[in-house]
């Protein structure tokens, strides 16, 4: 049988492997006590899981639906076209002298990927219950997976921005080099809010309840439907602790030229993004050990 | 080869259990109570007082100062009944949860099996599907790539690897699961329970497997409620009881003490020595067995077969109506049903010295999935003389193999019940008056379809044979 010659072959490949490692890893499983470390070495040993997590997340996100990708596109969409008819044609909200709609969606596009990349990964943990419960791997690896599949999804919409700036003669200028820098605050900002929720969640189911509310409120007191020019020094650099302030000020400035500079609010932005990151992985760190108990 | 792998010292783990409901005397109580207590949880919860679980009062002890070690190279079985606290030392081990005291070292890298199929993805395809739950497990994506058609060959599924495993049946999925788990190469491997899957042959590949895996010096830890499999597998078994180290030693002693405390799961039972068996000066039991259809001693037997329990004994003073009977008890200690010989051919008459083996035939379709623990009895009445009584002479498990043809048709949730018939349904379009009957000859062909396949033991069910 063609299968008993890959048994017997198997011994020859195993002890010329076991002979390669030498140093033996010493694992202490101990109780949990007290603080922990972020182990950021043993997440990187485990950076292939987090692409092949991402990747399943990928594919199968618009598995067994009609519209497929288009969903990406559809969504930041008509919120611009809502956004536009309510706020810019009706509530004349102001736009600092660009056309509302390509000031509303420059906003939408690193928004959806924020807000998207927070409601998934939210949920990721109490979705992965069983993974949880059955192997053991890095716990970060999941809604670290779940954020960055997000990455497709706005790669699309960005496209789309690209292709609205030319119909609205805006030409991109040299400081679209930054884009990458403010998509990754939108990211760590993300990936931030869903550690301490993501393992909330774990524990108190409450949080699925807040997800959506919470997104809301994040959506309204951040500059999207409005700019932020309409607040005044201190206020808008105390603003721009809400991070996503500095993401959107950020993508509008260096796409559309705004005169938003990024400045003392991108400083702030930063700053909160940051801590609202190592917070959420401390916290999310020291819930770890009670999750496949509790989940 | 006498360095340590796994060493576990005092390590204990507690769990809580649901807290008993606190009782509202008044409806006035429930109504306050419902609006006060999101506050006073939440304000507990700022406070740092509460973290959900510790509301709970009620706990236990999963597992209380479990040690020992295991050389390397040593593969080692771990057996208990359900809720000994195995899977719970295993999830320790894996690092998948945390003891609350003791400690444990592990020196090597652990591949840990506690479920095949684990973060499979219904509408990934079998390649797919091979790639992340290689990850998942461990493996780099090299050597997956190096052992991929190793893997799709051991599952035999080389013409569906690129469907979406959604759409495979139970047993191929199971197949391909298994597969990936099974190349996994870590110095320390510990599985659960993993043999369970597919048909008899692929379990026996599955042995083989595991065996290779043993001999290659590798150190395994292994349970298993497969007594044969364990002590094929393993030279050493630790026994499991209520969360300590009842037993520990060479596999086939500590095998034989947990079958003989009753505690196991053993399609066979064999009293060698007839002197010590259960019985009197009259009758004494000798053997109590489960079979398959063909005859094929087992443990574990498929819902849509029928199964036979024989037991064996030896007359030893004629002269009695003797009544062998067998009383089924399911896993929640329910009574499921109690059968008593009626062969006619017997009924009244005395039985001569000799030794007999009666079996009864249940059908398939009509026990629940899970495991039955059988009793045997013979007694004689008028006078009534219980000749011997022997509660857990033997257990078998009910496999449902979720190939859509069981009572459960397609559906695989929670299915309740002590048993399970398959019965005849009908639908049609509802008249006034129109009563569905259905005819004692269909009735009846039905039933009867359901004792298949041997409607010749069925009849002559019960029947002594002399051996």
């Amino acid at each position: 049988m063609a299968t008993k010659e890959h048994c017997e072959e198997n011994p020859i490949i195993s002890s010329s492997q076991s002979a390669k490692r030498e140093g033996m890893p010493v694992i202490r499983i101990e109780p949990a006590r007290g603080w922990v470390s972020l182990k950021i070495k043993e997440l990187l040993a485990y950076r292939e899981l987090i692409y092949f997590l991402m990747w399943r997340d990928i594919k199968v996100r618009y598995k067994q639906t009609v519209l497929g990708v288009a969903w990406a596109l559809i969504q930041p969409f008509f919120t611009t076209v809502v956004f536009s008819l309510f706020f810019g044609r009706l509530a004349k909200v102001p736009s600092d002298g660009i056309p509302y709609p390509i000031f509303s969606f420059a906003a939408m596009v690193p928004w959806t990927f924020f807000a998207h990349g927070l409601t998934e990964s939210s949920n990721s943990l109490v979705n992965s219950a069983n993974l949880i419960k059955k192997v053991y791997f890095p716990r970060l690896a999941i809604p670290i997976a779940t954020v960055l599949s997000g990455i497709i999804d706005f790669a699309l919409a960005f496209l789309m921005l690209i292709g609205m700036m030319f119909y609205f003669g805006f030409v991109p200028t040299i400081n679209i080099v930054w884009i990458p820098f403010f998509l990754l605050l939108a990211l760590v900002t993300s990936l931030g809010v869903s550690l301490w929720l993501s393992a909330m969640n774990v524990q108190f189911r409450d949080v699925r309840y807040v997800i959506p509310f919470l997104t809301q409120v994040w959506l309204f007191s951040t500059p999207i439907a409005y700019p932020s020019s309409l607040l005044q020094e201190p206020w808008r650099t105390i603003y721009g602790l809400n991070p996503m302030v500095g993401v959107v000020e950020g993508f509008r400035w260096a796409l559309l030229g705004t005169s938003t500079t990024p400045g003392p609010t991108l400083f702030a932005s930063s700053f909160a993004a940051l801590l609202i990151m190592f917070s959420g992985a401390l916290y999310f760190r020291r819930m770890e050990k009670t999750f496949a108990d509790v989940v | 080869m006498s360095e340590i792998a796994i060493r576990a010292e005092r390590l204990s783990k507690k769990y809580h259990i649901g807290k008993t409901q606190a009782k509202y005397k008044t409806l006035r109580d429930t109504l306050t109570d419902a609006f006060i207590s999101p506050f006073r949880r939440a304000g507990k919860l700022l406070r740092g007082q509460s973290t959900g679980a510790s509301e709970l009062d009620e706990t236990i002890w999963a597992l209380k100062d479990v040690s020992f070690e295991i050389k390397k190279g040593e593969v080692v079985g771990i057996i208990g009944r359900n809720g000994a606290g195995k899977s719970t030392l295993l999830k320790i081990l894996s690092r998948i949860t945390t003891p609350i005291d003791g400690f444990a070292e592990i020196h090597g890298n652990v591949g840990s099996l506690l479920e095949v199929g684990t973060g499979f993805h219904p509408e990934l395809t079998g390649r797919e599907n091979i790639y992340l739950n290689g990850a998942i497990l461990g493996m780099k994506r090299v050597e997956i790539d190096r052992k991929f058609d190793e893997i799709v060959a051991f599952a035999e599924v080389e013409t569906f690897i690129d469907t979406p495993v959604k759409h495979y049946s139970s047993g191929m999925y199971l197949r391909l699961a298994f597969a990936v788990a099974a190349h996994l190469e870590p110095e320390i491997l510990i599985v659960d329970e993993v043999l369970a899957v597919g048909d008899a042959r692929f379990q026996k590949k599955c042995l083989n497997k595991m065996q290779d895996v043993g001999k290659e010096g590798r150190t395994v830890l292994f349970v298993s409620h497969n007594m044969p499999a364990i002590t094929r597998l393993c030279k050493r078994t630790i026994l499991l009881d209520d969360g300590s180290v009842l037993k520990d030693g060479p596999s086939h002693h500590v095998v034989s003490a947990y079958l003989n405390s009753g505690l196991g799961i053993t399609g066979v039972r064999e009293w060698n020595d007839l002197r010590k068996a259960p019985g009197n000066d009259i009758v004494r039991l000798c053997a109590v067995r489960v079979r398959t259809k063909d005859g094929r001693v087992t443990d574990a037997v498929d819902i849509r077969e029928p199964v036979g329990i024989e037991v064996e004994y030896e007359v030893l003073k004629p002269g009695h109506v003797l009544l062998p009977n067998f009383g089924f008890d399911n896993e929640d200690g329910q009574c499921v049903f109690v059968t008593i010989d009626h062969d006619p051919a017997w009924r009244q008459t005395p039985r001569p010295v000799g030794r007999f083996a009666s079996t009864v035939w249940v059908p398939g379709n009509f026990l629940a999935e899970g495991t039955l623990i059988v009793g045997v009895g013979i007694m004689t009445e008028d006078p009534l003389i219980i000749h011997f009584d022997e509660s857990h002479a033997v257990a078998f498990q009910v496999i449902d193999s979720l190939d859509g043809d069981s009572a459960r048709g397609n559906y695989t949730g929670t299915y309740p019940g002590t048993v399970r018939p398959l019965l005849k349904w009908t639908t049609k379009p509802y008249q006034d008056g129109n009563i569905t009957t259905i005819s004692g000859s269909q009735m009846e062909s039905h039933v009867m379809s359901n004792y298949a396949p041997d409607r010749v033991s069925f009849s002559a069910h019960g029947l002594s044979e002399s051996i």
